[in-house]
């Protein structure tokens, strides 16, 4: 069995254009491993629904993907202001996200439920206040 | 796809060796290796930037000359509608039109006209509720590759009915087949006159399958050489326009495909980096209110081709007056279906070109091997050693393509480790006169 393969992230919590360059990254990586293309894109989506979750909510944090002999797992973790009600954040159009990111065509409400359809297991660790960290796993 | 033609090749002794194109191939496709550059041929997608960068003018587009009229008896020039917009103060189309029956060729189909019959075809596709949407236009070649490269979950997506050029080269042939049913087929050649090197890879790769009648490609910058002398002595008005109306001329720059759909729900985009941001983000699902999306891989569409002489944006003011007070559109389809002549029977297939190897083990085995290794480089991306980045570089390195020593930092840094051991310091004064000493030589017998 060989060694398992880290891929680290800053996401910056600034910048709306670059949101999404991790998961961009992180498919790239996929292809040249010889993934198939389902897995990929299962990783690259929810990846880049919870890379702009971090910036819409938690200015940037931190993503980490490990490749797994049988899984693929992806902790996004940041500092932001913690989810008060997370059964009412995982309904589809629920969001809390300001007007004027909304007006970007942002925070349709649609990231966390995205985020669960496309893995196969996902564990919100999170507390208002501190900081929220998110664990997926994609089978293959 | 080890045996595919590609239509960027390379003058030798031209190649300095530089970082241009190296540093703007949007695949990684380019290394210099030995002073000069080398382009990978599964990972090359034929886009033209390293022509339009080089400064030394040593990449070059690949095309049949004019001369190619010569081998037939009988000849169809299949003009682009980018070729229209590289004239200044041209008033009439019909110049262009008699200017190549002049140069040789015995008719000509606009490529203009054909890609008003696929617009309407397009609009009766895309109201079909089995159609994935949004569907991305498959006129552009490098788009095409890009997408069977990299994106395996929109090869759906693409139009599968043929890029215009196709169409009119059908259409052409059949025309030839009707007017003249005495000439075989090794007789006729259809000529089509491109804009850019990836037309030309898409023809000489047969990607149009059975559907490829087109026998040559020539380019828009020999044509415009040619006609630039034979029109000049034709002062008398051309008694004939073109055929096509404002949607055929309008594919020639960005967004004249899309709005050509009669439907807001359109994207166009054009510059190869601008595509790949949104194809990412329709691969991510994140643009999902659009029916139809148009990619050029030239700034500002199929002007911006590396075959062309003009400024795209010149090109494309110049063609918004000379499609002024032409019809909306002069080519009506014939029927109320899509014909099966007008579909690509061929399909896309994914092509991973960046796999590391077939093996996963050994793939994962390589991934962390380059990962540690990126992880010991500089990062500064420099391309001294002949890779576009330093991730490049590491990868080079563990497909055995490189040697860590390449890498000019590091080397620098072992020099400068070196010289403190051995407390050598004056053999850098030595050095630095030797070097100086070199260069300034040849300048002395220069007198400029």
């Amino acid at each position: 069995m060989s060694e398992n393969i880290r891929f680290h992230f800053d996401v910056d919590g600034e910048n709306f254009t670059s949101a999404g360059e991790a998961s961009v990254a992180v498919k790239k990586k996929l292809r040249q491993l010889g993934y198939p293309p389902d897995v990929i894109r299962k990783v690259s989506i929810a990846m880049y629904e919870g890379e702009i979750n971090m910036v819409i909510h938690a200015d940037g944090g931190t993503a980490d993907v490990e490749v797994r002999d049988d899984e693929i797992v992806i902790v996004l973790a940041d500092h932001g202001p913690g989810i008060p009600n997370v059964e009412l954040a995982m309904q589809e159009g629920y969001s809390t996200a300001r007007d004027n990111i909304r007006a970007l065509g942002f925070g349709a409400g649609m990231g966390l439920p995205n985020m669960k359809k496309y893995t196969d297991d996902m564990v919100i660790d999170t507390e208002v206040g501190v900081g929220t960290t998110i664990t997926m796993k994609v089978n293959l | 796809m080890a045996d595919y033609k590609h239509s960027v090749s390379l003058e030798l002794p031209k190649c300095k060796g530089c970082t241009t194109c190296l540093k703007r191939c949007p695949t990684e496709a380019i290394r210099i290796r030995d002073g000069h550059a080398v382009i990978s041929s599964s990972r090359c997608i034929d886009c033209g930037e390293c022509i339009k960068v080089c400064s030394y003018k040593a990449k070059r587009a690949v095309h049949d000359s004019l001369d190619c009229l010569k081998k037939y008896k009988y000849t169809v020039a299949l003009p682009a509608p980018s070729l229209y917009g590289q004239f200044d103060r041209l008033d009439n189309i019909g110049y262009i039109i008699r200017g190549l029956k002049d140069l040789g060729f015995d008719a000509v189909f606009e490529v203009a006209c054909a890609a008003e019959l696929v617009s309407a075809y397009t609009r009766l596709y895309i109201r079909r509720s089995d159609v994935k949407k949004p569907v991305i236009s498959s006129a552009c070649p490098t788009i095409s590759r890009m997408i069977s490269m990299n994106y395996p979950f929109l090869i759906d997506n693409i139009l599968p009915i043929l890029p215009p050029v196709d169409i009119a080269a059908y259409l052409a042939k059949e025309k030839v087949k009707a007017d003249h049913p005495e000439l075989g087929d090794e007789e006729v050649g259809i000529v089509f006159i491109s804009p850019c090197p990836a037309k030309v890879s898409y023809v000489k790769n047969d990607f149009a399958g059975a559907h490829n009648f087109i026998t040559d490609v020539v380019s828009v910058r020999d044509v415009y050489f040619a006609l630039l002398d034979v029109m000049k002595n034709r002062a008398d008005e051309p008694l004939d326009g073109t055929e096509s109306g404002m949607i055929g001329i309008g594919w020639a720059t960005t967004g004249g495909e899309a709005t050509a759909i009669f439907n807001e729900r359109y994207l166009a985009a054009d510059g190869i980096e601008n595509c790949i941001r949104v194809l990412d983000q329709i691969d991510n699902e994140d643009i999902t209110s659009l029916d139809f999306v148009e990619l050029n891989a030239c700034d500002g569409g199929c002007v911006g081709g590396a075959m062309t002489v003009a400024n795209p944006y010149i090109a494309q003011a110049r063609l918004q007056t000379l499609k002024r007070y032409l019809p909306v559109s002069h080519n009506r389809p014939g029927s109320e279906w899509i014909p099966k002549e007008y579909f690509n029977e061929r399909g896309i297939e994914y092509n991973p070109a960046n796999l590391l190897s077939e093996d996963r083990k050994v793939a994962r085995q390589m991934m962390q091997e380059i990962e540690s290794i990126r992880e010991s480089l500089p990062q500064i991306d420099c391309g001294s050693c002949g890779a576009p980045t330093c991730m490049a570089f590491a990868e080079d390195i563990v497909k055995g393509e490189a040697t860590a020593d390449e890498c000019t930092v590091i080397m620098k840094m072992l020099f400068r480790d070196y010289i403190e051991q051995h407390k050598e310091k004056s053999i850098l004064d030595k050095l630095a006169a030797q070097t100086l000493g070199q260069r300034s030589a040849p300048n002395k017998e220069d007198p400029q």
